[in-house]
């Protein structure tokens, strides 16, 4: 921009508004409307939207109220949506579950001035439960700021950290990430000073991009940060370029979070208006940053940073070989950056607050917060923000509230499909990079999933083998081959129809699939079945031999061609050629090969 | 632990090097290697599917991974570059097990009735699988199924006996930039496919057969054409058919591999023995044609180049290149030559001038082509030749063939091919190789613009793999500057500048094939690409012997024109001798 926003008057090089008292009062009066003046608030992100936000906020705007009625993002609470937050005379209600119907009463209670009981849980957010032992630095603008307003996010410290930025140099910007002691938020948590380092020394045409495909089922951290407060990830992103001396930038955004991909669009424009996106940034000559969004397609495999980038170059997202590492070959052959999402928002705190501000959050080498999605058989389910080196037991009870309708705790599951189950005896691990691994697991995303007493877990297992089978590329033959296989024996076992010795096969296959796939997805597809299998390997006895598997007899239409002897994986068909087979029963698996391979249906289903 | 075996090939220590630990054995490796190639130069031999040294590393098949020191996981050996210090293993318990794991997974997704396979007993999947003595499928359940497609008359696609090694992808994408096939679906159930469930016969596929050639197992064959012919032949006493057979110039040199003789054993002699052996009444050569097509097509170069017409003029042997230009370059069309592929000339002369001279009807002449890629069964069926030919039979084809009629190839004496159609030039010879047609074109070029006998026959600068070989060569006061391309990737490079007219040539050869016609879709799989260099030394040695090393100086060709044809490039030359191009429309 070249006229300040506020007080409208012309900007200087690097700054987004100026330190006059004019200036002050302008934004004072902006926060103010956002924490002291009468206002309702919506929350409008895609879980609110899906709690039916929509109808209240409807209702609230046609009832000709006398404050205005925004629509904002969300808080995290999504256990309590929609969430709608009144404030009259500088008394603030927050209303949880106000739907529709709830919502005519809370109108009543706004024309008088009074508290609606029935929704009320709350007069700020430190009051509530959910946010007791969270810790809120990244997603402090979440539920309040009107997300595509900038002057919001301007006024609530927003840009400081780019215009911290551009009076340091490359390094120096390195220099602070590093002090930070920031690690990627995606799943890996490599340190993201290391990453941009390399990439910052390469010349010529350089890419940096977001990952945001958010592909975990349960997570869904990333997409409440973009619908909340997009413009956090902006300026962390633009910082990037300043650092690395990239000029591309891409957010790559899965396409089925439209409308996180419809707020990044606007937002990008806005900022591009206002000089805090495109050419000469913040008035500083050279200071270019292109930004554009593209959506996946539908593959989680997409989200492996390989992989991506074919995705991006319109290929198939098959993931290669590293090295080349994306900082020396990536998009199209150019250097390339990736980060998830919430990294990059890290980086806007990190610049805006200073480096030692996040070294005194969280445990020894993994300082900051973590933006966590909880969910399952918690009384709470959400977004939360922790700080790393919280405890398991926090996460689930202090947060969570515990177990839903008073059932006993059996499993966490964490990180999706590429985590792994941990048991109660370890729920005072802490929640960190280097804590969670000795236990066979991830933290990954940043996806807790509560499991109860009547949760099966080898049904836990075979619904993330699913998931990995079905999203696997195909590329590599452990990934394709061996997921489908795994699957294939869980599925048995959990339908009661499996054989000992397929728990040991089940092992061993997880290992070599484990040891040898090419990409993140095979590597750790076998996580949730290897942490089950260690932690609750009672529950695969027990389903083993539960149901009365299918039973194979060859019937008299055999024509003794032995097919199904040579096709029978355990030997158990006998038989000499043009006479009729015999299957033992005591060594059958029951797998139904010979059934298959049988050329004129001689054997009977029993 | 294994024994210190030696180098294959000799080391250049000009290039940085690290040193490194495989199997217990210290191995020297250069800096920008990975740990796959340094254990190959080592004798160290690693199972793989997927790694080709001229394709793009993929790590997918993971057959090759090895045990790498400090790392957590198993490493695919041809995607780890080398580093100091570095200890390897490469058949540890953790990788054999790896190694049997994936080979049982791939065979719990095949079709395993081998003996009915094209591809049985010369196949990747059972080479692994016997030697590590795979002796149970531990893993059963769903298999993927695709239809079988036998549209084209050139290569078959079996998609059930795939693997998905992603090496005809690649060589049809990367190598030949034809990208008639591609990886569809996700997960367990990718197949590679022509794109939209299209057959391989609507597909851009040019036939070129290099898939075939790369593919480990049966999922890519040639389209067979042995058992129709055998049913002609065995029939013959009652039908009075008079079989003749023709014989590319690129055979000689790659059949021995195919009974077990080292590449690079020229077996012209028996070959020919063989032929008749099986049943052929007249053995005819390629080579001959070959020389005719270099006295049309260097008539046709000279008229160009003194009218300075339609330049570049680009050599149309290879029936792959023809169907791409056809394809991908219809505006262009005018550069190629009009002359017909050799194999084309020989056909036509047998259906009119032999059938004349010997007194038979042409409709009862069976002619057979022995050629080394499958595109010349896609050539025959062009109509601009009229079914000139009956069956094509590839290299490989040949060798099954000379089995299933039991004949001992290596006990066979030498014969000699019949006339008129037998006599040929060394010019003729090269034309197998990469830079072989340019060569014999130049040799009588050459001598037509100087109206001399020039003593120089040898043109080494188009020699070699290098996909582009220029050249320029001083000529009656012409400087003309000439290319051989090999590969259709490279060919693309030439024919976007000829199209954006930056093209600086007069004369260019273009073989689809890396090697020429030695490497073709129907020659031998190759082991390393040494295997072609002897392929093409048998060749030049054989050129370097004949008593005639120009095309216009073969006795035969002339007595052909004298008696028959007429004038080089004449209007009977013309009607038989010469063709059309089209465009071809593909989906």
């Amino acid at each position: 921009m070249k006229t300040c926003l506020f007080c409208g008057k012309e900007l200087e090089v690097g700054k987004v508004h100026h330190e006059s008292s004019e200036c002050k009062d302008k934004i004072s009066e902006v926060n103010n409307y956002l924490e002291k003046d009468d206002r309702i608030t919506v929350g409008v992100a895609t879980c609110g939207l899906a709690a039916g936000a929509k109808k209240s906020l409807d209702v609230l705007r046609s009832s000709k109220l006398s404050m205005p009625v925004d629509e904002v993002g969300c808080s995290g609470m999504c256990f309590n949506e929609p969430i709608v937050s009144v404030r009259i005379a500088g008394k603030t209600f927050i209303y949880g579950e106000a739907t529709e119907d709830k919502i005519r009463n809370i109108i009543k209670t706004i024309k008088d001035g009074t508290r609606h009981d029935d929704c009320f849980i709350g007069e700020k957010l430190e009051d509530i439960e959910f946010f007791k032992k969270q810790k809120r630095v990244l997603m402090s603008n979440c539920g309040l700021v009107s997300p595509l307003v900038v002057e919001h996010y301007i006024a609530r410290e927003g840009y400081k950290g780019l215009m911290h930025a551009v009076e340091l140099d490359s390094g120096e910007i390195i220099a602070e990430i590093k002090k930070s002691g920031l690690r990627g938020r995606g799943g890996a948590g490599f340190p993201t000073h290391m990453k941009w380092d390399i990439f910052s020394k390469s010349s010529g045409e350089k890419y940096l991009v977001v990952n945001g495909d958010e592909g975990d089922p349960g997570a869904f951290m990333n997409r409440t940060l973009i619908e909340s407060d997009p413009f956090r990830i902006l300026e962390g992103f633009t910082i990037a370029s300043r650092a690395t001396g990239a000029k591309k930038g891409i957010i790559y955004t899965r396409a089925e979070y439209p409308l996180a991909v419809e707020t990044l669009e606007k937002a990008i424009s806005i900022c591009e208006e206002n000089n805090l996106l495109g050419k000469d940034i913040l008035g500083i000559k050279g200071f270019d940053f292109d930004v554009e969004v593209k959506t996946g397609a539908g593959a989680f495999v997409c989200g492996e940073e390989t992989s991506l980038m074919k995705s991006v170059e319109g290929k198939r997202g098959h993931p290669m070989p590293r090295p080349p590492y994306p900082a020396q070959k990536g998009i199209l052959g150019h250097p390339t950056n990736i980060n998830n999402v919430e990294t990059y928002a890290h980086v806007a705190n990190v610049l805006r607050y200073g480096s030692s501000f996040y070294e005194k959050i969280g445990v020894e080498k993994n300082h900051g917060t973590k933006a966590i999605c909880l969910a399952g058989k918690v009384l709470r389910a959400g977004v939360a923000e922790v700080p790393l080196g919280i405890t398991l037991r926090e996460v689930v009870y202090d947060i969570g509230g515990g177990l839903k309708n008073g059932k006993k705790f059996k499993a966490v599951q964490l990180g999706g499909p590429s985590g792994g189950c941990i048991p109660e005896q370890f729920l005072d691990t802490t929640l960190d990079f280097d804590s969670v691994p000795k236990l066979g697991a991830i933290m990954g995303s940043g996806g807790v999933i509560v499991l109860d007493e009547d949760d099966s877990m080898v049904d836990v297992a075979r619904f993330f083998l699913t998931f990995t089978t079905s999203e696997s590329c195909g590329k590599c033959v452990p990934c394709r081959e061996g997921t489908k296989r795994m699957l294939e024996i869980v599925d048995r076992v959990s339908k009661g129809m499996g054989q000992h010795h397929e728990i040991e096969l089940l092992k061993r296959l997880a290992k070599v699939v484990q040891d040898s796939s090419l990409c993140g997805l095979g590597k750790s597809a076998p996580n949730p079945v290897l942490t089950t299998l260690k932690y609750f390997g009672k529950e695969y006895e027990e389903a083993l031999g539960q149901k009365k598997p299918n039973t194979f007899m060859i019937t008299d239409r055999c024509i003794g061609c032995g097919l199904c002897k040579r096709n029978c994986p355990v030997k158990a068909i006998s038989g000499t050629p043009k006479a009729k087979h015999h299957i033992d029963q005591e060594t059958c698996v029951h797998c139904g090969k010979c059934h298959k391979v049988c050329p004129v249906n001689a054997i009977d289903i029993l | 632990m294994f024994k210190k075996k030696r180098c294959k090939v000799k080391f250049r220590k000009e290039k940085p090097t690290v040193k490194l630990v495989i199997n217990g054995m210290e191995i020297l490796a250069y800096q920008d290697e990975t740990i796959f190639q340094a254990a190959e130069r080592n004798c160290i031999n690693i199972p793989h599917f997927c790694y080709h040294p001229r394709l793009k590393v993929v790590g997918a098949c993971r057959m090759c991974v090895v045990e790498v020191e400090g790392r957590r996981n198993l490493e695919a050996s041809c995607s780890t570059p080398v580093k100091e210090g570095q200890v390897v293993y490469t058949h540890s318990e953790r990788v054999i097990e790896a190694r049997r794991t994936i080979l049982e997974l791939l065979l719990a997704n095949h079709d395993l009735n081998c003996p009915t396979c094209k591809k049985n007993l010369n196949c990747k999947l059972q080479e692994y699988s016997t030697d590590l003595m795979i002796d149970e499928i531990s893993y059963v359940g769903e298999m993927r199924h695709n239809p079988k497609d036998h549209s084209s008359v050139s290569i078959q696609r079996d998609p059930d006996k795939c693997i998905l090694c992603g090496r005809c992808v690649r060589v049809c994408g990367d190598v030949q930039t034809v990208h008639a096939i591609g990886q569809v679906n996700r997960g367990f159930y990718m197949n590679v496919e022509p794109p939209f469930k299209h057959e391989l016969s609507e597909s851009s596929c040019i036939n070129c057969g290099q898939c075939v050639v790369n593919c480990p197992v049966g999922a890519l064959t040639e389209h067979s054409s042995i058992h129709e012919f055998i049913k002609e032949l065995v029939d013959k006493s009652k039908t009075k058919k008079h079989f003749v057979v023709q014989v590319a110039p690129s055979i000689r040199a790659t059949l021995g591999e195919l009974f077990g003789m080292p590449a690079g054993t020229p077996v012209t002699g028996k070959l020919v023995t063989a032929l008749r052996e099986v049943g052929f009444d007249m053995v005819f050569d390629t080579d001959l044609a070959a020389d005719i097509t270099i006295v049309e097509e260097a008539t046709e170069f000279v008229k160009r180049l003194k009218n300075n017409d339609n330049l570049p003029m680009i050599t149309t042997c290879c029936p792959a290149w023809i169907k791409f230009g056809e394809q991908f370059f219809i505006d262009e069309l005018e550069h190629m030559s009009s002359c017909r592929s050799p194999q084309a000339i020989l056909a036509s002369l047998v259906r009119t001038y032999y059938a004349e001279k010997k007194g038979v009807d042409a409709d009862d002449i069976v002619l057979v082509d022995i050629m080394p890629c499958t595109a010349k069964k896609y050539e025959i069926q062009r109509p601009e030749f009229a079914g000139d030919v009956d069956y094509v039979l590839t290299t490989v084809e040949l060798a099954k063939l000379i089995k299933q009629f039991n004949i001992d190839f290596e006990d066979l004496p030498d014969s000699e091919f019949d006339n008129p159609l037998g006599i040929s030039s060394g010019a003729g010879a090269i034309f197998g190789r990469s830079g072989g047609v340019m060569e014999a074109a130049l040799r009588t070029a050459a001598d037509f613009l100087t109206g001399k006998d020039l003593k120089k026959v040898e043109y080494e600068k188009v020699r070699g793999l290098e996909t582009l070989k220029e050249a320029e060569i001083n000529i009656a006061g012409h400087k003309i500057k000439v290319a051989a391309v090999q590969t259709l990737g490279e060919a693309r490079k030439i024919m976007d500048d000829i199209r954006a007219g930056k093209s600086p040539y007069h004369f260019i050869e273009i073989m689809a094939c890396y090697g020429g016609c030695i490497g073709g879709g129907g020659q031998p799989p190759l082991k390393d690409d040494d295997v072609l260099v002897e392929r093409a030394g048998a060749l030049n040695k054989q050129d370097v012997k004949m008593k005639y090393r120009k095309s216009h100086k073969n006795p035969a060709v002339l007595e052909i024109y004298k008696e028959y044809v007429g004038e080089f490039g004449g209007e009977k030359a013309h009607k038989l001798l010469h063709t059309k191009y089209s465009k071809k429309d593909y989906i």
